[in-house]
């Protein structure tokens, strides 16, 4: 028995882990504070999750927000050096407005950033961190990688206006054919149909969409996706998948993007990916890749709930002798049990046996 | 976990029923269904499915929420709620249109807000966004056909099926937003681990949808 890895729920013992993980790669952790001016999001407001920020302003008239993201503010941060990387990670809390209640909430957010020079093994590192990550998490994890360039070649290839082009990309993302004939009815959308078609291991998916890819900037695209599976796939990265719903923001979003899924939890727990253009936004001259793990949703795997609130309640009165009750109290708690001592049996408290403390010590008070 | 059951939300009335026609047909019927009875839940071990009845508006979110696998919604309901789900299949039953109704002889003044009544506060927002009109909300929860008759609103932004309910009110769909049918929806991270369940009941299903 572990007391410190029993006390701690499956979201701690996850976080633990992550740490563990990201520092024996060479990730540094990213400390900021809870607060950033407003503008930093105003400038780059879809690229946030969700549209609401909390403001306020400060005591010297600045505008200030409470962070809703961390990979703008990491990259506010970081400074540009030629033929480097940094990597950091970053474990914080974030306020966002919660997609059904419509409310600000408070959620825990873990994630790591790359950015610089990345090349092909940073970008293969930071896809299998996540899925080493989910790994962690379950063994019976999800993660589906998808490639902008091939998604946004065949849909440039219809030739739509930007309205359709818009409707056509969330049609894939909904895997909705059905969407995508009606939306485009004066087209040729087979290449589409395919890349909606088109999920499950690597290797597989990317040879049925290689006769749809024959363009230059689509086929780079796919030959990039197989580059990275075939390594990920060479390296045991057993979860990996190909599914090209996950359709990000293109206006910040490039190459790669990922999704990760733990089986029982109903939505995405771990989204990344390149964000070259986002970079290039905020005036950097340089790659990036990153992925974030929305803790908040691994809340849902917490195992069934303990029998008892406690192993042991002691029961004492008016006249214990206190010193002898601490002693004998300790003396339980070092055996490793949770023990509580009061005065009087609440109703409500669940204990897997009671005590109780006499002048004599402690009996069993049943 | 590959042959775990499938959780489907059926959304309970007429639409549900001919739904279930359908999943029946694909073979994955379940016979204990249709028997008069109250019960809400009825699996079929060997087709490896386990149906239950919902509030049609509820169905999206059973599905997004993961409580149901799959389910079926109208596209009402996925335009309005916008849930985070896969749709899958166009099933082409419960055909109808989301429209603008108003009372006969309605005449638009552009120079004045214009004031909508309706249950989609959404698709009508929205679609009156698209056309730069700027509106008045006004969100009923049922009887909307009553709010232009009172006075309430000038239009009224509803589902029109035959156009009866309209007709015998006095008023008149003039401006069709969207056609609306039912739509077979998966949740996300369900479809990751059970897509093969999950893709041959769509298979299955998109062989009963009739043109």
């Amino acid at each position: 028995m572990n007391p410190v890895n029993d006390s701690l729920k499956p979201e701690e013992r996850v976080l633990y882990a992550l740490r563990g993980l990201y520092q024996r790669y060479g990730y540094s952790q990213f400390k900021m504070s809870k607060f950033e001016e407003y503008d930093l999001y105003a400038g780059n407001k879809d690229f946030l999750v969700s549209d609401g920020i909390i403001t306020f302003t400060d005591t010297d008239g600045r505008l200030m927000a409470l962070k809703p993201d961390v990979t703008l503010s990491i990259i506010k941060n970081t400074r540009q050096m030629p033929g480097s990387v940094q990597k950091l990670y970053y474990n914080e809390n974030v306020y966002r407005v919660s997609g059904s209640t419509r409310c600000f909430k408070e959620i825990m957010q873990t994630g790591l950033e790359c950015i610089g020079d990345v090349d092909l093994y940073n970008l293969c590192e930071v896809i299998s961190l996540a899925a080493e990550s989910l790994k962690s998490i379950d063994p019976g994890y999800v993660l589906d990688l998808s490639h902008m360039g091939v998604v946004s070649a065949l849909v440039d290839a219809l030739g739509l206006d930007a309205e359709r082009r818009a409707a056509v990309i969330a049609c894939i993302g909904e895997k909705n054919g059905d969407g995508v004939r009606r939306l485009c009815p004066d087209k040729d959308v087979s290449g589409i149909l395919a890349l909606i078609a088109a999920h499950g291991p690597a290797d597989r998916v990317i040879e049925a969409l290689r006769p749809w890819c024959a363009g230059d900037d689509a086929r780079q695209a796919l030959d990039e996706l197989a580059r990275v599976t075939d390594v990920l796939a060479a390296n045991g990265c057993d979860g990996v998948r190909v599914d090209f719903s996950i359709v990000n923001d293109m206006n910040y979003y490039n190459g790669i993007v990922f999704m990760g899924y733990i089986n029982g939890i109903p939505a995405g727990v771990l989204s990344g990916g390149q964000y070259d253009k986002l970079m290039r936004r905020m005036g950097r001259d340089c790659r990036a890749v990153g992925f974030a793990i929305y803790m908040d949703q691994l809340e849902r795997l917490r195992d069934d709930p303990r029998p008892y609130d406690v192993d042991t309640l002691v029961l004492y009165d008016d006249r214990a002798d206190i010193a002898a009750l601490t002693k004998a109290v300790g003396a339980l708690a070092r055996q490793g049990v949770s023990v509580r001592a009061q005065k009087a049996v609440d109703g409500k408290l669940r204990y897997r046996r009671l005590l109780r403390f006499s002048e004599g010590g402690i009996a069993d008070g049943e | 976990m590959a042959n775990s059951m499938i959780n489907v939300a059926l959304p309970k009335g007429r639409l549900g029923e001919k739904v279930y026609g359908m999943f029946a047909a694909a073979g994955y019927e379940c016979p204990s269904i249709l028997e008069p009875n109250r019960k809400l839940i009825f699996e079929n071990e060997a087709t490896g499915v386990r149906y239950f009845w919902v509030k049609p508006s509820d169905v999206a979110i059973y599905v997004e929420r993961g409580a149901a696998d799959i389910g079926v919604a109208g596209k009402d309901i996925l335009l309005e709620y916008r849930p985070e789900v896969y749709e899958l299949l166009d099933l082409n039953v419960g055909r109808c249109r989301m429209a603008v109704a108003a009372k006969k002889g309605f005449r638009d003044n552009p120079e004045r807000t214009l004031r909508v009544a309706t249950k989609f506060t959404r698709i009508a927002r929205e679609y009156y966004a698209g056309l730069g009109r700027d509106i008045d909300i006004i969100h009923l929860n049922g009887s909307i056909e009553i709010a232009p008759i009172l006075g309430l609103s000038d239009v009224i932004v509803d589902i029109v099926e035959t156009g009866k309910t309209l007709l015998e009110n006095d008023l008149e769909p003039i401006e069709t937003i969207v056609p609306i049918s039912a739509r077979l929806i998966a949740n996300k991270a369900s479809f990751k681990f059970h897509s093969e369940q999950i893709e041959a009941i769509c298979r299955g299903l998109a062989g009963q949808v009739k043109e």
